[in-house]
């Protein structure tokens, strides 16, 4: 079993591992560690992806054809994979962002319906 | 997906992991540097932060290799090892697998050959008989007229419609005069079959002359035999019966007729005639002088389609000509599938056959299972084991299958390789009347079909042990393990099972074997009411130019000097001691339905129109010919010599026509006529007993006979008895034929004993292929009791010591051992009697004398059956009773 990291973070909902990978390529080109410290960043720390599940994840967009890998040289001058959005992934993160936006908004609904007026 | 993976780059495991490492030393790096921790922790912290690499890894590798291929590679590997480790046993299985997959093999590909391949035309379904029946007076297939045919042709149903007339025509004019087999067809007849000459042209499909058009197409075969090959052939006259004729094309070689015999589909000539001018009778509607009509469907228009098509036409010609169609004698004509028409006899026998051999492969795959739940058994500890270390059921269920599969696998590779070599001698088995427009053949179908058979037969025998290894109770087989014998009470039940399914169809298929052997006993003692014993027959052909004039023997009293001449030559001959004429209708089980050349029956007293009366089958003979066949005459007398053209016309009838035309009145001086148009009654003189000359399976069917001095025949049969040289006396009547008249062709000699055997070929090939299957299922059936009960046997031996020692008598173990196998038997012979029961029944049509519930043969196969067990029982049970108490205790 992994170590669970100092803080509690929110444990991420199945398959929303794929749109926030997708997402976060959307700024260009990443590296899984990049990737991972992204999706951290950006969720201001909430959101923590366990580094072994990204990879697997990563192959899998790559087999899908949404994403496309190369080896490059990383910033600080070190070899690390570098994955791109493909046009057919551009698409998919259309489609899923706006499945998730339904399905946080029904959600929302269901725990506040008050608030629905 | 599959494709994907196949087909794309892949991307190694090192890759992977190298992608990982370098993430890691990114992310100590950040932590070092972003968080000011140390070397050591910053690769703690990212290590931890990653979680299982190992895992990570291996889920990269799962979810990235063929696992399933891994796996199995795996599992074969092994397998193959397991099966190298037991010689004794893998030989068994595979040899019983190779028997079972290569006699399936065997038979599908006869099936294949004759029902599943299409007919070698194109579009062949498109293909139908034409079949007229008069079902008002009972009579079936009556023929067709020409009005009738122009009918069909304008009804715009079909795309062709052709009659086929034809028979044995002399061939003068090439290098020998022969006696060929022709075909009177209407010129669309090749466009109709899609056939194309290999030289030359066929005939113009929208020619329409009445008569014979005066060119013909030759087949490969002549064209190469009495042409010599001749390229110039083209345009060469030749000679048919004194006409000469122009040849226009030559077929290819592998052109065959669609017709039902041998004889009917290897044609040599090809003649085109638009059956309306002479010497075809005048064109009357109720003229059905053509046997055979065959035509090819409209495009788009299916088989069934047409048929409600020409019911409606049938109707509406029934109207418009009510005097042709009588109410009372009703009309119908069936489009038939031209396959269906031309193998469709031989289905059932085949489907027997197909069924039995299935059988026998499912026997012999009850019989590896077994084996192989035995070795289980044995093999227990190993998956108690393997399961202990952390195999999954599934894995191990898989490895079993897999195991079984590559038994089954190899013994199918094993048994095509024995088919391949003793191809030659089978081929040679198969009665040349069951396979009709293909050569029986090792294709792909037959291939294909021999690996799905060897697959599911894995799949059968390897199900039950897998089910078992996937039952495993864990600490019951560790335990039992170290004690050496792992039988649970599951697996000694399932044997039993086995056995008993085993013996149920074992016992199915001696029934049919037993039935069938039966009916074939019963077919070789029937009285045929003629005697076949030292009697040969030639035959020859008098030409019939289509000018009359020509015709050396256009009256009966001409022919009848020919005949006679003929007969006088042939009693000189050595050993002849008697000789008679007839035409091909009086050669017993040697003619076709057509040679009988059924004609309108009308009875004095009874006299009613042409076209409602029955159609009686009639033989033309010479006197002496029934003397000659020994045929028992019951009132009146033969033809003698002095019933002759000047005198009248007398026919002798047999018991049948007796039968059905005077009922309950001597028919000996009856009156009938079979032409309206002739004044002239014909006298009945004579009544023979009965006799089976159309086929020894049926009853006598109404027949008559006259005196070929009365009425003549072209198609001639000289018959000689008595103690003959078969090879000699061919070319000896030849010869004295010949010396009267050189152009005349004598051929088709045969042993009347081998027209007997002929006719009960395909019954013969059955009964024997059958029971060479049921013999074989006696035997696995035989070795699976005895496989059981020497298992239980060794299961008890300790108990055997223990009763033996506290003073059973050895007759009370075997009778505990042999009553063990008599449960199984007579479970399994109760539950196949009942299958038995059930199957014999869908055989009827093919028994003779028998019912499909005879006694004697359930009865019989059942004790056989029960007997071989009790034997196979027998040996194990001796072994228990010799077993030493000492011995057997020793090892408690």
């Amino acid at each position: 079993m992994p170590t669970q990291p100092p803080t509690e973070k929110l444990d991420l909902l199945q398959g929303t591992l794929d749109l926030l990978i997708l997402r976060t390529l959307i700024f260009g080109r990443q590296h899984g560690q990049g990737i991972a410290r992204a999706i951290l960043e950006t969720s201001r720390e909430e959101l923590f992806v366990e580094h072994g599940a990204l990879y697997p994840a990563l192959q899998r967009l790559e087999e899908r054809g949404w994403i496309s890998a190369k080896w490059g040289v990383s910033s600080n001058n070190r070899k690390a994979r570098f994955y791109s959005l493909t046009p057919a992934g551009r698409k998919q993160l259309v489609a899923e962002t706006s499945k998730w936006r339904r399905l946080a908004a029904a959600i929302a609904r269901v725990l506040d319906p008050a608030k629905e007026g | 997906m599959f494709g994907r993976k196949m087909f794309r780059r892949r991307r190694d495991t090192g890759d992977f992991s190298a992608e990982i490492e370098a993430h890691l030393r990114l992310e100590s790096e950040r932590l070092r540097d972003d968080r000011g921790l140390s070397e050591q922790q910053a690769q703690a912290t990212a290590h931890r932060s990653f979680g299982n690499v190992l895992h990570a890894e291996e889920r990269f590798y799962e979810s990235h290799h063929w696992m399933w291929w891994d796996r199995i590679w795996q599992d074969i590997r092994y397998g193959l090892r397991m099966l190298r480790k037991s010689p004794g046993f893998t030989a068994i299985a595979v040899l019983t697998i190779a028997l079972g997959i290569g006699s399936t093999t065997a038979i599908f590909s006869i099936v294949d050959a004759t029902l599943l391949r299409p007919l070698p035309y194109p579009q062949p379904d498109q293909l139908v008989s034409i079949e007229e029946d008069l079902p008002g007076i009972g009579a079936r297939n009556v023929g067709t007229s020409v009005p009738e045919w122009h009918d069909f042709e304008r009804s715009g149903i079909f795309q062709y419609v052709a009659l086929i007339g034809g028979g044995d025509v002399n061939l003068t004019g090439s290098s020998t005069p022969a006696r060929i087999r022709f075909l009177n067809v209407p010129p669309n007849y090749f466009a109709l079959l899609g056939a194309k000459p290999e030289l030359g042209r066929s005939f113009n499909p929208d020619d329409h002359t009445p008569g014979f058009t005066l060119e013909v197409l030759i087949s490969d075969g002549l064209w190469k035999r009495s042409f010599g090959g001749d390229p110039g052939i083209l345009g060469r006259s030749l000679r048919l019966d004194n006409d000469l004729y122009r040849v226009i094309g030559v077929m290819p070689p592998g052109f065959l007729d669609p017709g039902r015999t041998a004889e009917d589909r290897n044609i040599e000539i090809w003649l085109a005639s638009g059956f309306g001018a002479p010497p075809a009778p005048p064109p009357l509607r109720s003229s059905r002088f053509i046997p055979k009509a065959i035509a090819r469907i409209r495009p788009g228009l299916s088989v069934a389609a047409a048929q409600s098509q020409v019911d409606a036409l049938v109707a509406s010609l029934q109207k418009e000509f009510p005097v042709d169609y009588p109410a009372q004698n009703g009309w119908s004509v069936r489009l038939v599938r031209l396959k269906e028409n031309l193998v469709g006899d031989v289905r059932q026998s085949l489907i027997l056959l197909l069924g039995a051999v299935g059988l026998v492969l499912l026997i012999g795959c009850v019989n590896v299972a077994n084996l192989l739940l035995a070795r289980g058994s044995a093999r227990g500890r190993e998956m108690a084991v393997r399961q202990a270390l952390g195999a999954a059921r599934k894995r191990l269920m898989s490895q079993l299958l897999t195991e079984s599969l590559l038994l089954s696998l190899t013994g199918g590779a094993l048994g095509l390789a024995i088919l391949f070599s003793a191809w030659a001698f089978l081929a040679r088995m198969v009665p040349a009347t069951l396979l009709r427009f293909n050569e029986v053949t090792m294709n792909w179908s037959v291939l294909l079909f021999a690996f799905a058979a060897s697959l599911v037969a894995g799949a059968i025998f390897g199900l039950a042990p897998a089910l078992h290894a996937g039952r495993l109770d864990l600490t019951a087989a560790l335990k039992q393990a170290v004690r050496g014998s792992t039988g649970s009470g599951q697996q000694a039940r399932t044997r039993r099972v086995l056995v008993v399914t085993e013996f149920a169809l074992s016992l199915v298929l001696m029934i049919a074997a037993g039935l069938l052997l039966r009916s074939f006993a019963d077919l070789l003692r029937v009285q045929p009411g003629f005697d076949s014993g030292k009697v040969m027959t030639v035959r020859s052909w008098l030409p019939i130019p289509n000018n009359a004039d020509d015709d050396i023997y256009r009256t009966a009293a001409q022919e009848a000097a020919f005949l006679r001449e003929v007969l006088r030559r042939a009693r000189t001959l050595p050993g002849v001691e008697q000789a008679a004429i007839g035409d091909p209708a009086a050669v017993p089980l040697g003619h076709t339905r057509d040679d009988r050349n059924p004609a309108p029956l009308i009875l004095e007293g009874h006299e009613t129109q042409t076209n409602q009366a029955p159609l009686v089958g009639r033989c033309g003979v010479t006197p002496g010919y029934f003397q000659l066949l020994g045929m028992k005459l019951l009132r009146g007398r033969f033809f003698t010599e002095f019933d002759t053209d000047t005198t009248p016309t007398v026919a002798v009838i047999n018991e049948a026509f007796a039968r059905t035309y005077w009922p309950n009145e001597n028919p000996v001086g009856k009156h009938f006529k079979l032409n309206p148009g002739v004044p002239a009654w014909t006298t009945v003189v004579g009544v023979l007993a009965d006799a089976r000359t159309e086929s020894l399976a049926d009853h006598s069917v109404p027949t008559l006979y006259q005196s070929l001095y009365q009425r003549r025949a072209k198609a001639l049969a000289i018959f000689v008895r008595g103690e003959l040289d078969t090879a000699k006396i061919p070319l000896q009547l030849r010869e004295q034929v010949q010396s009267i008249n050189p152009e005349l062709p004598v051929f088709g000699a045969r042993v009347l004993d081998d027209l007997v055997s002929t006719s009960l070929s395909e019954r013969r090939f059955s009964m024997e292929m059958v029971g060479l299957f049921a013999l074989t299922a006696l035997l696995l059936a035989g070795l699976g009791i005895y496989g059981v009960i020497s298992y239980l046997v060794s299961e008890r031996i300790q108990e055997i010591g223990i009763r033996l020692a506290l003073g059973a008598s050895s007759r009370s173990i075997l009778r505990m051992v042999l009553r063990q196998g008599l449960r199984l038997a007579l479970a399994g012979a109760s539950l196949g009697l009942v299958c038995a029961l059930l199957v014999s029944r869908l055989m009827v049509g093919l028994l003779y004398g028998v019912s499909p519930a005879d006694p004697l043969t359930f009865a019989g196969v059942t004790l056989l059956l029960i007997g071989v067990a009790l034997l196979a029982c027998y040996i194990p049970a001796r072994r228990a009773i010799r077993v030493d108490p000492l011995v057997a205790l020793r090892y408690l």
